[in-house]
């Protein structure tokens, strides 16, 4: 037992260590052109439970799919699909 | 020049059936005699509104596609506002991207349709 090497741990199952996964723009992914104002459940992805957008920095949406995404959701708001203020949305 | 444009609109659930088609046809009327050529058309039916709008929590929404000239849409949108039945519109111009989307939408929506019928 004393042979046994000081400060070498092994373990069985390597330890998760959170691997940061990389973000990627979802539109660029998928080739998607247009994102469609009438279409409130697709947009509900982008704003959080107050209905307020979220920003690139969690969707990872890259910055010219992130100003159509604002322009869709604006338009929803406009037409009543989406609410302006709103809880619970989630 | 031609564009395209989609128009929603919202009419107030006060109407009766009648009503209703009657300020729908009243709009398609109208594009057809200022010359513009009416598209694709969608009638949503009543629905419930994300938010009060004069005090109605719900609306009947149609979509209409049309292609006209820009200089008629000044005069479109001042019909929408004088009519006390509409209680919102929003007029967008179809880019190409735009267009691509609506007539694949619309190619798979009747491919649906064939297969159901």
């Amino acid at each position: 037992m004393a042979t046994q090497q000081q400060g070498e741990i092994k373990y069985l199952t390597p330890i998760a260590v959170d691997t940061k996964r990389k973000k990627y723009c979802r539109f660029k992914k998928s080739g998607i052109k247009y994102i469609d104002y009438k279409d409130a459940d697709f947009l509900l992805k982008f704003v959080n439970e107050q209905g307020k957008l979220l920003p690139r920095r969690i969707t990872g949406t890259s910055t010219k799919y992130q100003r159509k995404v604002a322009q869709a959701v604006k338009r929803a708001r406009h037409i009543a699909l989406m609410p302006y203020v709103g809880d619970l949305l989630k | 020049m031609l564009n395209q444009y989609e128009t929603v609109f919202i009419m107030t659930p006060v109407l009766s059936e009648e009503q209703m088609k009657e300020t729908v046809e009243k709009y398609q009327k109208f594009l057809v005699s200022k010359g513009a050529e009416i598209v694709h058309e969608d009638h949503w039916g009543l629905r419930k509104l994300a938010y009060p709008i004069q005090k109605k929590a719900t609306g009947f929404y149609h979509l209409i596609e049309f292609r006209a000239e820009p200089s008629l849409i000044r005069e479109w949108e001042v019909t929408f506002k004088r009519d006390e039945r509409i209680l919102r519109f929003l007029t967008v111009v179809f880019d190409k991207h735009m267009l691509a989307y609506s007539e694949k939408k619309r190619a798979k929506s009747k491919a649906a349709k064939e297969v159901t019928e």
